[in-house]
């Protein structure tokens, strides 16, 4: 009790700091609507030098002139069906991905015969750059639909299967202890420490494989399509039409950024459990 | 506690001449055991004595290691781990229920080790000692015959650790499965078990009966004396001269 007595002056004696300053580490609390700052900057940055007439309007038209051939193109039909043929090509080659993807992950993190089988095949197929087998699947699958919406299925197989073969790989050997020790079967064992414990992996790629169907379009529909948007853009270069061209990436920016904030809402809910620095 | 020595005389777990060894290296060199059911036993020794590889032996975790010998041990065993080993991604009370059903037992479960009321909670949110009050709810949901635990309060703070012994020995009183407890805190073994082994080079070097009743004091003189006997065999002398 003394000794409590002696210190409690020390204490008095410098009252300056509430609370003792430390350099914190985390980032720190999020700006509200941290991710659209960036994006309505640039674009307020861009319609204040065409109005000032700073940019020239046939190489960069001003913003409203991209929303009035938007509009134009909207209303007379073009753009929808543009959009919908895009939206199914992305769509069908990102499905099969996934699925693809998902299950050569499987077979080769719970088997050492898939493994043996498929992890090999898989990084030689990641060895080739997918874009350059274009010529090879024409000539395989016709010009038609089928080759296009194979080469985004393998853009987008390439990733998910990467990460998530990794994230299956990685299961903590002690969780595998404790389901044997637990007497789970094996489809239990899968069911509830195999699938959820790779699904932080799964869907980092997830998310890459979602970026990569929209990049895989836009290059298969500028070379080789005769619908879609990219052909729709690729028209626009032929005549001249910047802001044709414009229309066609607006629409592929906000299609990429809703695919890609849609995983991340699915993510945060899935991966509730996880807090981590960006939570 | 007419049942209760009727129990006794069955035992639990008989190991003859258990032996495993890694790379050629003897680390279980013929052991003979018999634990009868019921009894609380603790297991003493050096690390690298083999004290894991006999409870992994029993647990029937040792796969891939070399070894021969037999045993006989319980249908229904539960393990506790040094670390909860609680999924992540599992509320705490899925967690208790892993690999069982019955939503019930699992709360009267969490209920028993003081965990009432954190059914929902997400493992990360847990405390070192919670988590381990977790775990010892999941090794009793399956009402096992015999409980393994491998330094369980190892990795707690002094306080948590004198809480979980009496907890510990409190569930074992009401439960009575026969226990095996890994440790190398010859205090936590003393206060705990009834019956204390000594590993040592791959033998068991020293089979001592702790007679004392419970509860028992850490500061119990009596226990003094089987402190300085299990510190001998395990070639510690307390002269800090």
């Amino acid at each position: 009790m003394s000794a409590l007595t002696t210190t409690a002056p020390a204490v008095t004696e410098a009252p300056q700091a509430v609370r003792r300053k430390r350099r914190s580490l985390s980032p720190g609390r999020r700006l509200p609507a941290a991710r659209l700052v960036g994006p309505v900057l640039l674009v307020a940055l861009w319609a204040a030098a065409s109005a000032a007439g700073r940019l020239d309007p046939g190489a960069i038209p001003a913003p409203w002139t991209v929303l009035k051939t938007g509009a134009r193109l909207w209303t007379d039909g073009t753009l929808p069906d543009d959009i919908l043929t895009s939206l199914q090509r992305a769509a069908s080659g990102f499905a099969i991905g996934l699925v693809a993807g998902v299950a050569l992950a499987l077979a080769a993190g719970l088997s050492r015969v898939g493994e043996a089988l498929i992890d090999g095949t898989v990084n030689l197929n990641r060895a080739i750059p997918t874009l350059g087998l274009i010529p090879l699947f024409i000539l395989w699958l016709g010009i038609g639909e089928t080759f296009k919406i194979a080469i985004i299925a393998i853009v987008v197989y390439i990733p998910i299967y990467l990460n998530t073969h990794a994230a299956l790989a990685g299961i903590d050997s002690r969780f595998v202890e404790l389901a044997e020790v637990q007497g789970l079967n094996r489809f239990q064992f899968i069911r509830q420490i195999v699938i959820p414990g790779a699904l932080p992996g799964f869907f980092v790629g997830l998310r890459l494989g979602v970026t990569g169907s929209w990049l895989g379009l836009v290059v298969l529909e500028q070379i080789n399509a005769t619908s879609g948007l990219g052909y729709m853009m690729f028209q626009a270069q032929n005549y001249g039409q910047s802001d044709v061209i414009l229309v066609g990436l607006v629409v592929y920016g906000v299609f990429g950024l809703v695919s890609d904030s849609a995983v991340r809402l699915i993510e945060r809910r899935v991966l509730s459990w996880r807090r981590t620095l960006s939570s | 506690m007419a049942t209760h020595t009727e129990q006794l005389t069955r035992p639990a777990v008989q190991l003859r001449g258990l032996t495993r060894s890694f790379d050629g290296r003897t680390v279980l060199d013929g052991i003979d055991l018999d634990i009868p059911a019921g009894q609380f036993v603790a297991l003493l020794g050096h690390s690298g004595s083999g004290k894991s590889t006999l409870l992994r032996a029993v647990a029937g975790l040792d796969h891939e290691v070399a070894g021969s010998g037999q045993f006989t041990a319980p249908e229904r065993i539960s393990v506790v781990f040094q670390d909860s080993r609680l999924l992540p991604w599992r509320r705490v009370l899925d967690n208790v229920l892993l690999g069982t059903d019955g939503v019930d037992r699992g709360r009267a479960a969490l209920e028993e080790v003081g965990l009432k009321g954190r059914e929902r909670a997400w493992p990360n949110e847990l405390s070192g000692g919670e988590a381990q009050r977790a775990a010892l709810a999941r090794s009793l949901v399956r009402e096992p015959e015999l409980l393994l635990a491998d330094e369980p309060f190892g990795a707690l703070d002094a306080l948590t650790r004198i809480k979980m012994h009496a907890l510990l020995r409190e569930l074992w009183e009401r439960h009575r499965p026969s226990v095996l407890l890994v440790t190398h805190d010859v205090d936590e073994a003393i206060v705990l078990a009834d019956r204390v082994l000594v590993l040592e080079e791959g033998r068991i070097g020293l089979d001592l009966a702790i007679e004392p009743p419970h509860p028992r004091s850490y500061r119990d003189p009596l226990l003094g004396e089987y402190r300085e006997r299990l510190l001998k065999a395990l070639g510690v002398t307390e002269d800090h001269a």
